[in-house]
């Protein structure tokens, strides 16, 4: 039976506060909420699966970095940088996100209900299991999936903005998939980036995160259908392989 | 131990840092406190190596008046400098930098502050020959020319407040929460190439301008080389002073619109280009072979303030954080959202920048927020400013 703890973060600094949450943790307290957070960094990181984190306000940069395992919910905004090089774990948020979110992420899941910033995904990565996944509700600036290694990408644009994702998507994208609900003209795309349509394996693995994220958001499913969605995939593997090899 | 010394740097400086601004688009004032609470939220930003402050608006008995903030190493600075300022101006007010002592404000210059006006036979001599031109001419041989003078503000009712600490120190340190003013832009610093000094510290400031900038401009060597053929002298080797004298040159001088401005410093790729709208894709080719030179490469924020409003842009690649809001009559811009909501919980409307395009802060009526004199002085500062005219 875990224990629940209420933390008030107003004006706590972050090395405090990230002390205070360890320490609690370290006492069995398993399902902590973080009232009045403002701005305060690196807030559940290398947390492991037993902790569950709802965090009232707007955390500081690098939220989930080296997360291990646990659940993060926001209930607002977030900074940037968050899910940084992320392992395990749940990352779920009702608002916008910064630049750089899921920066070399690794696994686990991150959920944005809103919009996210410039390069999303950037060196986000795959091994054996682990299996990175982001799903942004609204619309993505540019560099989306820039140098992408593994993983998946799914920008849902569920307010229907003309421009669902921004310039220079998925630009030395090496690995993994996007799947991007609308159509992007070529030239947005960066040179390393194919299009195609969904096939039945990918549409099933799509619509189970699908479920997931909805569940997680609260969010309306607008009915989102498969023909709706583009996949982005990387045409080599090794996009510079030869660059320098003489 | 010289720490309070003048000191210039032999190459560029090159730093990340944070920066935010706030203004009441109505002229309404308002004390320094929200703008210490709001870049103190970012205090990890910075590594007490600098902090600083724009204020405007602040002295409003002395609007006509140019408020000249000078950093001497020594007592023995001032009477040279004075001597000099003497050749230019008419001296109206001179006193000490007000300021309560600071535990952790340990070494500092003298600081002191000089309410002056050109004299007007200087005026006469050249008919083109305009007051801020020849104060620029006074801050240039005053910075260049005596060793332990540096001038770090030089506009009319605008004052800037710097110094080697942690911003939210140098604040209290200059006393802000007793100053009103109209727009507020501050800037912590994280020097990673120079040593910090006072006078290194943002925003850099020319006449009314003023610069905090987070990031680094790359492209400083054909910068530097491009103002030079207009007579700006780089003489503090820091990418902000260049962004200062780009727009002085692109909006005072060239009298382009901000945005036009902001795009000669940050335009789109050409790769981007040809996917513009027509008329947008022509202004962009122009402005990017006629202002070749002011193209800014790197990775940057910027915060510009002047009398008439504040203008925040970033890099076209948008490599350094930028996020705006509204709120009523309110600007704010801050390198972290949390700096907005720490001093402005409710907001109408807050957003992330875009790469290249400027979020701009303007007064709505400068001529009963500044007076008639000094909104035709802003109105010939930047006078494509008029409705329409930035239209593109």
């Amino acid at each position: 039976m875990s224990r629940n703890k209420t933390i008030d973060a107003r004006g706590v600094y972050y090395k405090q506060l990230n002390e205070t949450i360890h320490a609690a943790v370290a006492e069995g307290y398993h399902h902590l909420v973080l009232q009045g957070a403002l701005g305060q960094r690196y807030i559940g990181v290398g947390l492991g699966p037993e902790v569950r984190i709802t965090i009232n306000g707007v955390p500081g940069n690098d939220l989930a970095a080296f997360m291990d395992g646990a659940t993060i919910i926001v209930n607002d905004n977030v900074q940037d940088g968050i899910c940084n090089t992320m392992n395990r774990g749940k990352v779920v948020v009702r608002g916008d996100a910064g630049d750089i979110i899921s920066y070399g992420m690794r696994g686990g899941r991150l959920y944005i209900a809103g919009d996210v910033g410039y390069r999303t995904g950037i060196h986000m990565k795959s091994f054996r299991d682990q299996k990175p996944v982001v799903v942004i509700g609204g619309t993505a600036q540019d560099y989306l999936g820039e140098y992408m290694a593994g993983g998946m990408l799914v920008v849902l644009n569920l307010q229907d903005s003309p421009r669902p994702a921004g310039d220079f998507l998925g630009t030395g994208m090496h690995g993994g998939k996007i799947y991007l609900r609308g159509r992007v003209p070529p030239h947005q795309l960066g040179r390393e980036v194919g299009t195609a349509e969904l096939g039945d394996q990918d549409w099933e693995e799509l619509r189970a995160v699908l479920d997931d994220f909805f569940a997680e958001t609260r969010l309306e499913d607008p009915g989102l259908a498969r023909d709706q969605f583009t996949l982005l995939y990387p045409k080599s593997l090794r996009p510079y392989g030869n660059l320098y090899a003489y | 131990m010289r720490g309070h010394r003048k000191h210039l740097p032999t190459s560029k400086d090159i730093s990340g840092c944070a920066i935010s601004g706030i203004m009441n688009e109505a002229g309404e004032r308002f004390s320094g406190d929200m703008i210490i609470g709001s870049i103190a939220t970012m205090h990890d930003r910075s590594n007490g190596l600098g902090g600083g402050f724009a204020a405007y608006g602040i002295y409003p008995d002395y609007k006509d008046h140019y408020a000249i903030h000078i950093m001497y190493d020594e007592l023995a600075d001032r009477q040279s400098t004075e001597r000099l300022i003497a050749r230019y101006c008419l001296l109206y007010e001179d006193e000490s930098i007000p300021n309560r002592p600071s535990p952790v404000i340990r070494m500092r210059p003298f600081l002191h502050r000089y309410f002056v006006q050109v004299r007007p036979e200087l005026l006469r001599r050249h008919s083109d020959l305009t007051e801020d031109d020849v104060i620029v001419d006074m801050v240039m041989e005053i910075n260049t020319k005596i060793k332990g003078s540096f001038v770090f503000s030089s506009g009319k009712n605008m004052g800037v407040f710097k110094g080697v600490g942690y911003p939210e120190d140098i604040g209290e340190f200059y006393r802000l929460d007793e100053y009103q003013g109209y727009l507020w832009t501050s800037h912590g610093r994280f020097p990673t190439n120079t040593s910090g000094w006072w006078g290194g510290a943002h925003p850099f400031s020319i006449l009314d301008w003023s610069v905090v900038h987070n990031g680094e401009i790359s492209s400083y060597g054909i910068n530097k080389r491009y103002l030079d053929n207009f007579g700006y002298d780089c003489s503090l080797f820091t990418d902000t002073e260049v962004i200062a004298y780009l727009f002085d040159l692109l909006v005072r001088k060239h009298h382009l619109p901000f945005e036009a401005a902001c795009m000669a410093m940050a335009p789109p790729f050409w790769s981007q280009i040809e996917h513009l709208e027509p008329r947008r894709a022509e202004l962009a080719r122009t402005m990017r072979t006629v202002y070749a030179g002011a193209l800014l490469n790197g990775p940057f924020s910027v915060l510009v303030g002047y009398s008439g409003g504040m203008v925040g842009f970033n890099d076209r690649t948008k490599l350094r954080p930028m996020v705006a809001a509204r709120q009523g009559d309110m600007l704010l811009v801050a390198s972290e959202e949390t700096a907005i909501r720490e001093v402005c919980p409710q907001v109408d409307r807050i957003w992330h920048a875009v790469g290249g395009v400027p979020i701009i802060g303007q007064l709505k009526d400068p001529a009963k927020v500044l007076g008639q004199p000094e909104a035709a002085r802003l109105a010939r500062m930047t006078r494509s400013l008029a409705p329409g005219a930035a239209a593109a």
